[in-house]
């Protein structure tokens, strides 16, 4: 059973990014539905400033890439080799940038709501802004944990080196990461776009 | 109904006959049967048991496709005019405006045998659900949109009406009474509701929707112009469910 | 420190004090005897910490037994009531408390017996069925049936300390929302759900996952079990309707907590939205729940016919159909809510094409039995109910796919009583038929058949009594959920009322069943294939080893096992020496504790153990993932 295990776990994971895609999905057509329900509140073009947005993209894109580059690195270390050596330290750099770029990402966002909610367009203003915040936060969210989880196989790898245990955590942890991407993508897209470009 | 309960009887029937037929002619002590332990295939038998319901499927879907754009709830009845009747769900009572007559009522309409009632639905209260069994469907009564219902009366009589989604601690109280009347009698019922001493206004509204259930039906001899689309206006949704007009 | 809760919240009227005195009694007296019997260690090593599939699927059995007798109790509350306030009399539940227990009533019974029933049998017997010796992650395993206890402990406590949901088991708002349900009810409800729905997430994934990558070598796909691809369908809609309810239930939170207006009825809330997020959750839930009853029914009418399966390949693909119709018909749940005639016409035709494949899987049973020879032993008797029922359920629901016919149904009895119909008739005779069916593999012994004969004809005879009356009076216009009701509805009320003595009196026979054979259980011993099966369960012992086989078999065909017994071959060869098994863990049950400490948190207030909770979870998990890769 063991020999399995790693083959399972990761193809167990692509299942429960299908279900995390159900989620999302739901989401996405509560907004669609409650976007137009504003109430005298705030629209989406009243609201949402592209460049800002722009660079947020930027920053999880790149993020990903990062951490494209830094499972390379995982697959490319010899198992057993103790660290500081090349593999490992380049391993943990790349994965201390995608971090970097993805708490500046969510750091964004946290201004962004905050700014909103300062001004009185917070979540409790209308459907709309309820279903804006909700979306958009709960992908915040997901990317708080993967960035919780980064520490997490970081120090996996910091104590226990480059094991095929670990290799199998940053693959997942990479899987989720891109999923996220691929899912804000779609937000930069329904949501800020659209909405931004008054569509 | 009974068009459809009898095409699905037709695949009903065996079924129910063939399951104590089998169950009786192969258990296990009926040494006569014939025992064919691996027969477990069948082209012929698999086709027809598609088939058959498929085809069922087909003619009772056409059935549903016309019945339910017949008896669809805002399809106007026949050409007359219709009697408007607007209806306020409450907690935990039911307000009948007639926008044409000026009057209202708590839990309590009349109207002429034979004449269509259009039936302009809201709530300014929980989920509730428009019903009078004996004249026809039901349908929802939400806050901040109108659900129009076409009703008509064939015989003289009175009516039980009641709220069929549950709405909280009154909902079992939440009856009504459907009468219907010749026009003479409606007439003269009209009439009998001016000379109420009650009459609803804007503020009056308010206490009335006070949460609570009335002994006995009330009649209000004048209303205020406008309060059903102020009453549905409040929750400030900007379009009614169905417009009459989309089909 | 205890945000809003008070001692309020423990003083009750009348008939919820007896309620609350017989939670708390029932737990201490639990408590005592685990004391007492000095059994504490004994449960912590050997069914608290266990990731054994085999234990974790017994304990699933035993929650959905205490959780029955709730559900069953608030069941016959309700025609008690029926039957005293008619007229202007009031019966003894004022309607509040009438309404949390017909809320608290459908709550228990899909998600604390009919659920748990279902993933028991499945955790049981599934590796089994495919040759497995455990399913793809044992420690979610775990914590997955720890999450769904936890969910019943929030709803008994809710008796205890606070109220329920008056609501109604779907929770609709703007009823559910604060405006008009300003108590911690609805709270408890959306956090029972909630944690025991991602119990339920996490088990869909597990189940797929094993039944994907963990076949015997040579177990191709259609040379699995049907109760196998029944399963795999309903896991696969679990995957896929879940997270919906995930959200809804979040969103109704969000609206609770923090005021947003998902579904208020002011600032461009739309109630309408949440009942569409609900059903399309609903609708793909109870099919979640009859497909593997269809599977259980499958192996049994194959078994106690002494014949082969009929139409294996038709019965896969009718499955298949179910699980994907099901998905595009959650609107005939509220067709009197307005949509136009194309919309509501549309829902209607897709209900009625799911009788088609389910037609077919009729048919295909029936031929099973045709040229068979049957042996009408206590399983076959459920399965001859519930095709009787089955049919006359089938065909009420065929009528109100019909839109213009469910504008006078809707929400009636007629509804209630077709939904009883098809979840009694068909998922709760299926799992009680597998529960007869695999018992002795479970626990070694045969039930007792006389017992469980009469337990069935009870049964049968009650659901009729109980619920043709409700089919009758929802004709007759009586709408569902009355505390109080007409005179006219008086006499077939008490005649469903008798049926649920009847019904009463199944369950106390299956209880004392149980008893008996426990008793006798050394006179019954089970042996490995009692039944003279056809699937892999009953290759080995019963009941089977904790490592289930002695070595993976190797399968050649469709009911390997029925035809190696007929040419007098093995399926194993030599036993293998090395087994790993994973070592027990008490991670799963503490997550699920902090998780229900969370849900209590935020269900009064208490905000300052909302991170401290989540920490704790966060942690949990971390240290887990360091723990070295335990087994023995």
């Amino acid at each position: 059973m063991p020999a399995h295990a790693g083959e399972n776990v990761t193809f167990g994971f692509w299942v429960y990014l299908m279900s995390d895609c159900v989620l999302f999905a739901a989401l996405f057509a509560t907004y669609a539905v409650l976007q137009g329900a504003t109430f005298g509140g705030p629209t989406a073009y009243d609201l949402f400033d592209l460049p800002f947005v722009f660079v947020e993209t930027m920053l999880l894109l790149t993020s990903s890439f990062t951490m494209g580059l830094a499972v390379i690195a995982a697959r490319e270390a010899r198992v057993g080799k103790t660290w500081p050596s090349g593999p490992e330290r380049r391993l943990l750099l790349l994965l201390a940038v995608t971090l970097f770029l993805g708490l500046a990402f969510l750091g964004m966002e946290v201004y962004e709501f905050w700014h909103l909610i300062a001004a009185g367009e917070g979540p409790t203003r209308s459907a709309f802004l309820s279903a804006f915040f909700t979306l958009v936060g709960t992908h915040g969210l997901h990317v708080a944990l993967g960035a919780i989880w980064m520490c997490v196989v970081g120090a996996h790898i910091w104590f226990n080196g480059i094991t095929t245990g670990a290799v199998r955590k940053l693959t997942i942890l990479s899987l989720f990461w891109h999923f996220l991407d691929v899912i804000w993508i779609c937000i930069f897209t329904f949501v800020y776009l659209f909405g931004g470009l008054a569509l | 109904m009974i068009q459809a309960t009898l095409f699905m009887l037709i695949v009903a029937v065996p079924v129910l006959f063939l399951t104590f037929f089998f169950a009786w002619r192969y258990r296990a002590g009926n040494k006569k049967a014939h025992y064919q332990p691996n027969w477990e295939h069948s082209k012929m038998e698999e086709l027809i048991w598609w088939a058959i319901p498929f085809e069922i499927v087909l003619i009772l879907g056409a059935i549903t496709w016309t019945s339910t754009h017949e008896l669809h709830p805002p399809k106007p009845i026949g050409v007359e005019p219709p009697l408007v009747v607007q209806v306020v769900a409450l907690d935990w009572k039911w307000l009948f405006i007639y926008p044409e007559q000026g009057i209202a009522s708590l839990n309590y309409i009349q109207m002429p045998v034979g004449k269509p009632v259009r039936f302009e639905i809201t709530a300014d209260a929980a989920m509730n659900s428009f019903w009078i069994p004996e004249l026809g469907g039901q349908i929802y009564a939400m806050t901040g949109m109108v659900n129009r219902l076409n009703l008509i009366a064939d015989q003289e009589g009175e009516f039980m009406g009641r709220s069929a989604n549950y709405s909280g601690e009154g909902f079992s109280q939440m009856k009504f009474i459907a009468k219907a009347s010749t026009q003479e009698e409606f007439d003269a019922w009209v009439r009998e509701v001016h000379t109420s001493e009650n009459d609803l206004s804007y503020l009056g509204y308010e206490d009335v929707a006070v949460p609570g259930v009335p002994e006995t039906p009330l009649y209000y001899s004048a209303v205020e112009a406008g309060l059903f689309d102020m009453i549905v206006a409040q929750f400030g949704h900007s379009h009614s469910s169905e417009e009459p007009h989309t089909h | 420190m205890f945000g809003i809760l008070t001692l309020d919240a423990f003083i009750h009227g009348p008939v919820e004090t007896g309620a609350q005195l017989a939670v708390v009694g029932g737990a201490l007296a639990v408590l005592l005897a685990l004391t007492y019997f000095k059994k504490w260690g004994w449960l912590w090593r050997e069914w608290i910490t266990s990731v054994d599939h085999k234990k974790i699927g017994i304990m699933y059995l035993v929650l959905a037994g205490i959780m029955l007798a709730r559900g069953a109790v608030d069941a016959f509350m309700m025609r008690a009531q029926q039957v005293l306030a008619v007229g202007d009399q009031v019966g003894y539940l004022d309607p509040n408390h009438y309404s949390q227990v017909f809320t608290a009533h459908g709550i228990i019974m899909i998600f604390f017996v009919a659920m748990p029933l279902m993933f028991g049998l499945l955790n049981f017997i599934l590796p089994l069925q495919i040759g497995s010796r455990d399913v793809a992650y044992p420690f979610l395993n775990s914590m997955s049936f720890w999450f769904t206890v936890v969910g019943a402990a929030l709803i008994n406590l809710s008796l205890v300390v606070g109220e329920f949901a008056a609501t109604g088991w779907l929770a609709y708002p703007p009823l559910s929302g604060l405006e008009y349900s300003p108590g911690v009810g609805v709270d408890y409800y959306i956090w029972a759900l909630q944690i025991a729905g991602v119990g339920t997430l996490i088990s869909g994934i597990n189940f797929l996952v094993t039944i994907i990558k963990m076949r015997a070598p040579g177990m191709t796909l259609l040379r699995m079990p049907i109760f196998v691809w029944t399963s795999l369908g309903s896991m696969i809609l679990v995957i896929f309707a879940f997270p919906i309810l995930t959200v809804t239930l979040g969103l109704l939170a969000l609206d609770r907590i923090f005021g947003m207006h998902f579904f208020t009825t002011d600032l461009g809330g739309s109630a309408m939205m949440y009942i569409n997020l609900i059903w399309a959750w609903g609708h793909p839930e109870v099919y979640i729940l009859i497909l593997p009853a269809f599977g259980i029914f499958s192996e049994i009418v194959a078994v106690f016919s002494q014949k082969r399966l009929f139409g294996y390949i038709s019965m896969v693909v009718a499955t298949m159909s179910i699980a994907a119709l099901s998905f595009v018909v959650w609107l005939h749940h509220f067709f009197t809510m307005g949509a136009s005639a194309n919309v509501n016409a549309f829902f209607g035709i897709m209900t009625m094409a799911i009788a088609i494949p389910t037609g077919v899987k009729v048919f295909n049973w029936l031929f099973t039995m045709f040229r068979g020879r049957i042996i009408f032993a206590t399983p076959m008797l459920w399965f001859m109910g519930f095709l009787t029922t089955f049919v006359l359920g089938g065909m009420t629901g065929v009528l109100m796919a019909i839109p213009g016919v469910d504008f006078q149904l809707h929400n009636s009895l007629f509804l209630v009583a077709h939904f009883h119909n098809m979840i009694i008739g068909g998922v709760l005779f299926g799992f009680f038929a597998g529960l007869v069916y695999w018992w002795p593999k479970i626990f070694g012994y045969k039930l007792h058949e006389g017992l469980g004969k009469a337990a069935f004809w009870s049964w049968i005879i009650g659901f009729l009594l109980a619920f043709i009356p409700l089919y009758l009076l929802g004709l007759m216009g009586m709408t569902r959920r009355l505390s109080q009701v007409d005179e006219v509805f008086r006499p077939l009320l008490i005649v469903a009322a008798v049926g649920a003595c009847v019904i009463a009196l199944g369950v106390f026979l299956q209880v004392l069943q149980m008893v008996v054979s426990y008793v006798q259980r050394n006179k019954n011993i089970a042996g490995n294939d009692p039944w003279n099966g056809r699937t892999l369960e009953w290759a080995t012992s019963s009941p089977p080893p904790e490592h289930n086989f002695p070595s993976t078999p190797r399968i050649k065909e469709r009911d390997a096992f029925w035809f190696a017994k007929e040419r007098r071959e093995s399926l194993f060869s030599t036993p293998d020496h090395h087994i790993e098994m994973p070592k027990n863990t008490p991670t799963g049950f503490f997550v699920a504790m902090v998780s229900g400490i969370f849900g209590f948190a935020v269900i009064w207030h208490m905000w300052w153990l909302v991170p401290v909770c989540f920490v704790g979870i966060v942690t949990l998990l971390v240290v887990r993932s360091f723990e070295h890769e335990g087994s023995h």
